[in-house]
């Protein structure tokens, strides 16, 4: 268990005052000129020494994402980009920290860009989160009024500035090519890459996109060291790290843990125990719910970090754990998933565009089991085809979930299809139902 | 978009004064080459402004063109934005805009109780519908980014957290008379905090029972 | 250089090329339906799937990948073969089976490498998608449903056309492409949208319905309708011209063709001149070719050398041209004029009358500036070279305008005035953008007809000319010096000396009663209210306009379609065309009629057949001798002597109307069509 003392946000849930008095009190803002003094390559050393791995999801090193870009400012400025588009369903410990420690994102900002070379940094939050856009623009007024940030940022003589650009309602502003896109002015649709944007980002120029988490934990890092980051969790996997829980068990909430704990302990400690009992455990959704599902045995021993669920087939990401209790009608929980792909599909790619959709109406057939048990070896076999052809990394989200569930209730679908013959009759069920609205 | 939504088209838009002053720090935040960046916040100052103006917070298409103009990209660029992006309404709604979260993390806590119970306090039989008062219109949104406060019900900018049934048709009767209870979670819970507990400075997890 | 191996085979491709570039390279197919050769790289098909060793990746676009030295590159394998099955599946469970009743079918890109690529079924069961089809306008019908959403019709919008009115709106599943006002496409170019569909989402609204791919003959033959020479393809059944297509032609017109030049077929069935006709008591009576050539020749011999002339139209093949002229010589007259506008030129050199830059270079120009023209309408598809340097230099590719503008230009312009005095400022340097063209490197400078035809051509051509000379627009390796056509017989009818020498009298003292006889060779756009009556006028066309119900004598001709000509283009490249079909009736070709009546009259022309007569044009001057060729000679003699004043009044474009410039497009159905959609829609608007 995190101990106290190495908690990094002391405000998650807000109980102490999030403007600048409050965070300063906390030790936020403390000697940030100190920490600028360090120069660009000691930030970067020490973040990369401390072991982050990005909180976003797809956790790579966020120091040596920094490293990526142009020692030297060419022509072409410099951006951070702060990826605040927390939209993965389960996900929602970004939020917290927007409005209950909205200062560390600031400093976590300022630190970023003078490590990457920036004088400006937008950060990108999505539409509905309304109220914590606020609170992140009283927090950013605040530090400039004091002189943190603006011209010549906390007296270091390095200039910022700092931005909020709020999405509009679409997940995918979440991928960061995408992200770019949209703050452009454009449809979020996710680029080619190659260029990458450490070299061709914002505007064509060198960019670097980082998590909320990941901006907001650098502060603490810089001060406590990254001998201090890197002793809590396993190798590889180091840090405390911001999780939410939910679903079937008895407290949800948003929590920092440290990394390399049991799922189990997390979800009896943090959640409360399962809704029922540990007994009453169906299926847990480890990091946000395109990660593959994990079933109970799974979770009686699973590892709750990067390489402890990438072992099991699955993934840390975003740490959005999401449970389900033997209630649990898990081909509907599934296809409520497809549909969540479905809707937020861009539609720029053909697999994603066409597949999503595809999927989804046989999954919606699925629930009712008006299929056919060979469509689900059919379905196995699209998404596998999708997975692997999409521009970005959402054909794995339309197809990782339907995966597990056919990997792990395999028996429930078969089940399920017949039960439907058996109150229908027939052999071989037509398949677009009677009152199925013309070209819907 | 439909024939009847053509219908309820104005015949023209102008920023008025209020949204001209938000426009001018908006810009301020963009390169001035990069204007463009700009066309997702214009566009909710549009919608706002018809809110203000009409009660009814929705893009009509003339706005489109006056919003091109004034970042000078042609009009396509940004009606495909305003389609693109699921929070710019493109026909007139209601003057409370409820917003159930359908995706799993709410469904598994009851999302569908608080669809049926909307629906029935305020007479919607379908999503994308207005109530008859013209009161409500009652959307399906995915996941809100709020799974530890599930259900969600968003009504306009706020979310609703920690819904059930009940809660749901009290804030609805609220809402109705024109009072708007402060958001956040609906049951005894400090955010999103464990219920029953909260969470203090230097000690983490305190009862508080 | 880097070197690729492409499924074992070594090969050198240029560093930016991508890896499906070095796949067709090293011979391979790679299938695809987003990538388009001249369009930005969208990689949203995902049909060109390649293997590349050591890839983090299992599958790699090569359309968006490029190429890195030693890559190795699988095109086939079990993998490949897989993802493009599966990608075909994918297109297909939204696109309906409607083959038999798609105008695509038989040349579709996704009919075609279904069965190429594609599963022999499909196991989509579920119901299928339907769009509402968007109306683009009288040239493109829409089927969207059929829509695979390529994005090439938006890129093509956004990045050739310039008139950015296609979009996709909402999103995944339900993404559509339409444009923001269903008003028809504005753009010049819009016929090229059917051309870049892949599928038959967007097929020629004018001919739907009206044949199959697989039925249909080509020609190669040069379009007519402007003077860029675009490169086409002329497909026939039976004896009509069933559609006409652009050639690829990188140093002319890429791959593009404008609507009038496409659209304008219809217009070759209708009002044509298809047997001989003779004025007897003042009405117009059928003859036959006999009688008519005869009367003719007869009338020749009344009148003296200077009471006879001819005037060449703007549709006229260079051999035409040349039988008339010689056959007016060869009877002492030299009351010969092409310039039916009465531009102004100097054709005293061949570099003071073409585009020197050629259309090519204009890849290579930094500075640009426009004199009393408007590209887009003058030559559409030259434009939209302009507009791709434009957007290649983002921003650095400054453009100044003088005159007034009619529309948008699709790139920005500096508009510096709408007179020609500007021209006097920026030499003597009290403009601003005479520093941009003294320092630009390859500055290019347009004059147009808009400033060519008015009473001060000559001082403004000069002037001009001086201009070029003060900001080093001509040296050793560029001529940024250029006169933008836009008939497509008047560069060669000035390289033939199709005009009056000495005190021979030009079009304006030929019509004013300076003639007694005048032969009109395809010349529909002469103002003849002056004629007197007592003139003896023979047409010589293919269709019926003006200029043939006035006249006595009607000799009828044979379109472009159905001769082979030469046409040299603005830049001076001499091309030929082919006969695709039959003129109709008794039509025949010009050159041959006029052949016959020097005969009649014993005047001996040094050639007797087609073959003979280009031998002999090439003699007379050579530039006809060097086909599809630009000369790169820096012939420009920049004079710096002008003398005289401007006229005040502002520089207008010469084309009011885009859709109706010649006789071809005017009897056009689809072009008058266009022309009152697109006039009457502006006319609104300016209300």
């Amino acid at each position: 268990m995190l101990s106290d003392k190495d908690r990094i946000y002391l405000n998650l849930h807000g109980h102490d005052d999030w403007k600048l008095a409050g965070a300063r009190r906390r030790g936020d803002w403390d000697n940030t000129k100190d920490i600028l003094a360090l120069g660009r390559d000691a930030i970067i050393k020490t973040i990369i020494d401390s072991g982050l791995r990005g909180r976003g999801g797809a956790g790579f090193s966020t120091g040596l994402k920094w490293s990526f870009m142009p020692k030297k400012e060419g022509p072409l400025p410099h951006y951070l980009v702060i990826n605040g588009d927390e939209s993965e369903p389960g996900t929602c410990k970004d939020r917290e920290v927007m409005r209950h420690e909205p200062h560390k994102i600031v400093e976590g900002a300022l630190l970023a860009s003078f490590a990457i070379g920036a004088h400006t940094a937008y950060i990108y939050i999505r539409g509905e989160y309304y109220n914590e856009a606020n609170r992140l623009q009283v927090a950013i007024d605040e530090a400039y009024e004091a002189g943190l940030i603006g011209k010549n940022a906390c007296g270091s003589g390095w200039d910022f500035d700092f931005y909020i650009h709020r999405g509009a309602g679409a997940y995918i502003c979440g991928e960061e090519t995408a992200q770019l896109e949209s703050l452009e002015g454009k449809k979020g649709q996710p680029r080619l890459k190659p260029p990458f944007p450490a070299g061709k980002g914002l505007y064509g120029c060198p960019s670097t996109i980082n998590n909320v988490e990941s901006i907001s934990v650098t502060p603490t890092i810089m001060r406590r060291g990254s001998a201090w980051f890197a002793g809590i969790g396993r190798k590889n996997n180091t840090g405390p790290k911001l999780m939410a829980i939910s679903g079937h068990i008895n407290t949800p909430c948003v929590f920092e843990e440290a990394l390399g704990l049991p799922l189990k302990e997390i979800i009896e400690t943090h959640g409360g125990g399962v809704r029922g009992g540990w007994d009453n455990l169906l299926a847990v959704i480890p990091g946000g719910t395109s990660m593959p599902m994990l079933n109970k045995e799974t979770c009686e021993t699973v590892i709750m970090d990067f390489d402890g669920m990438r072992d099991v087939g699955s993934g840390l990401g975003t740490a959005g754990i999401v449970v389900m209790d033997k209630s649990t009608d898990i081909i509907r929980a599934v296809t409520l998933l497809s549909k969540f792909y479905k809707h937020e599909s861009c539609g720029q790619c053909t697999p994603c565009r066409e597949g999503s959709n595809w999927v989804l109406k046989v999954m919606n057939r699925m629930v009712e089991g008006r299929a056919e048990i060979s469509e689900i070896d059919m379905l196995m076999d699209v998404t596998k085809n999708i997975e692997n052809t999409t521009i970005c990394a959402m054909g794995m989200s339309v197809a990782w979930p339907v995966q597990a569930l056919i990997r792990n209730f395999r028996p429930v679908m078969e089940q399920r299809i017949i039960d439907y013959k058996k109150a229908h009759g027939g052999v071989s069920q037509i398949q677009v139902s009677v009152d199925a609205p013309i070209g819907g | 978009m439909s024939e009847k939504s053509m219908n309820k088209q104005p015949a023209e838009f102008a920023f008025d004064q209020e949204s001209e002053q938000q426009i001018e720090k908006i810009l301020a935040k963009y390169p001035a080459a990069r204007k463009a960046s700009a066309v997702i916040p214009l566009l909710y100052i549009v919608q706002n402004q018809m809110k203000r103006v009409t009660k009814s917070a929705w893009v009509p298409k003339v706005a489109m063109v006056v919003v091109a103009k004034r970042l000078e990209i042609a009009p396509v660029r940004v009606f495909e934005i305003a389609t693109f992006y699921t929070m710019f309404n493109l026909e007139p709604i209601g003057q409370y805009h409820l917003q159930v979260c359908s995706t799993t993390p709410c469904w598994l806590r009851g999302s569908e109780d608080i669809v049926a119970a909307c629906k029935k306090v305020t007479g919607i039989k379908e999503f994308g519908q207005t109530s008859e008062d013209g009161m409500f219109t009652l959307s399906e949104v995915e996941c809100l980014g709020a799974c530890a406060n599930a259900p969600i019900l968003q009504v306009d900018h706020d979310y609703y957290e920690d819904m059930t049934a009940e809660s749901t048709i009290e804030l609805i009767e609220l809402l109705r008379k024109g009072e708007k209870p402060a958001h956040g979670p609906m049951i005894d819970r400090l955010n999103s905090a464990p219920v029953g507990k909260k969470i203090t400075q230097n000690t983490g997890a305190e009862d508080v029972k | 250089m880097t070197k690729v191996i492409v499924d074992g085979i070594p090969i050198e491709v240029p560093n930016n090329a991508s890896v499906l570039q070095a796949c067709e390279a090293a011979g391979k197919e790679i299938p695809r339906f987003c990538y388009h050769d001249k369009l930005s790289v969208a990689g949203n098909c995902r049909m060109c799937m390649v293997e590349i060793t050591g890839s983090r990746k299992p599958l790699v676009s090569s359309c968006s990948q490029p190429v890195m030295e030693g890559m190795q590159v699988t095109t086939d394998s079990e993998t490949i073969r897989a993802a493009r099955r599966s990608t075909m599946e994918l297109l297909l469970i939204n696109h309906p089976l409607d083959c038999p009743i798609c105008d695509q079918g038989g040349e579709c890109d996704l009919q075609d490498q279904a069965v190429g690529y594609g599963r022999d079924c499909s196991r989509f069961t579920d119901e299928k998608r339907a769009v509402v089809d968007k109306y683009m306008g009288p040239l493109v019908r829409t089927v969207m449903t059929r829509c695979i959403q390529c994005t090439r019709c938006i890129r093509f919008t956004n990045e050739i056309a310039g008139t950015a009115e296609l979009g996709g709106i909402y999103r995944g599943t339900s993404l559509e492409i339409t444009p923001f006002i269903e008003q028809g496409i504005k753009s010049e170019l819009s016929g090229n949208l059917i051309d870049v569909c892949p599928v038959g989402a967007l097929t020629s609204k004018p001919t739907a319905f009206h044949f199959r791919s697989w039925e249909l003959k080509n020609t190669d033959s040069i379009d007519v309708t402007d003077a860029v020479g675009t490169n086409i393809l002329l497909q026939v059944r039976g004896n009509e011209v069933m559609r006409i297509l652009p050639r690829k032609n990188d140093d002319v017109n890429e791959e593009w063709l404008a609507d009038k030049g496409r659209f304008s077929l219809d217009g070759l069935k209708r009002r044509r001149l298809d047997r001989p006709w003779i004025k007897k008591n003042g009405k117009l009576v059928e003859a036959s070719w006999t009688e008519t050539l005869q009367h003719v020749a007869d009338k020749l011999k009344t009148v003296s050398s200077d009471r006879m002339g001819a005037i060449a139209g703007d549709l006229c093949d260079a051999e035409s041209m040349l039988a008339l002229k010689h056959l007016m010589n060869a009877l002492g007259s030299s009351n010969v004029d092409c310039r039916q506008d009465n531009a102004y030129y100097d054709i005293s050199q061949r570099g003071h009358y073409v585009f020197n830059t050629s259309i090519a270079g204009i890849d290579d120009a930094d500075a640009l500036l426009v004199i009393g023209s408007f590209p887009r309408q003058e030559a559409p598809v030259l434009n939209s070279r302009i507009r791709k340097r434009w957007l290649s230099l983002t921003e650095q590719f400054p453009i100044g305008y003088i005159g007034e503008l009619p529309d948008d230009p699709t790139y920005k312009v500096d508009q510096l005035g709408e007179t020609p005095e500007l021209i006097a400022e920026l030499i003597a340097g009290k403009h601003p953008f005479s520093e941009i063209l003294k320092n630009a490197k390859r500055p290019m400078i347009i004059l147009g007809h808009g400033a060519i035809t008015r009473p001060d051509a000559k001082i403004i051509f000069e002037q001009t000319m001086a201009l070029a000379k003060t900001v080093g627009a001509v040296t050793e390796e560029w001529n940024g010096f250029n006169i933008l056509h836009h008939s497509a017989a008047r560069v060669a009818g000035l390289d033939l000396g199709f005009v009056p020498q000495g005190q021979a009298k030009d079009i304006k003292a030929m019509v004013n009663g300076g003639v007694d006889v005048l032969w009109m060779l395809g010349a529909d756009e002469v103002n003849l209210s002056a004629l007197p009556a007592e003139t003896f006028v023979i047409y010589q066309g293919h269709h019926g306009e003006k200029a043939a119900s006035r006249a006595d004598v009607i000799l009828p001709g044979a379109a472009y379609t159905e001769k082979s000509g030469t046409y040299v283009n603005t830049e001076g490249r001499v091309q030929r065309s082919f006969a695709a079909i039959c003129p109709p009736g008794e039509a025949k070709e010009e050159w041959a009629a006029i052949y016959a009546v020097a005969q009649l009259l014993a005047v001996d022309l040094p050639y007797h057949n087609i073959d003979s007569l280009r031998a002999y044009m090439a003699e007379i001057n050579p530039v006809f001798a060097q086909l599809r060729l630009v000369q790169n000679v820096v012939d420009v003699n920049l004079g710096d002597n002008a003398q005289g004043n401007f006229e005040k009044q502002v520089l207008r474009a010469v084309i009011s109307d885009y859709f109706l410039t010649n006789s071809i497009s005017r009897a056009s159905l689809t072009m008058n069509e266009c022309s009152k959609l697109r006039y009457a829609v502006s006319a609104e608007a300016a209300e």
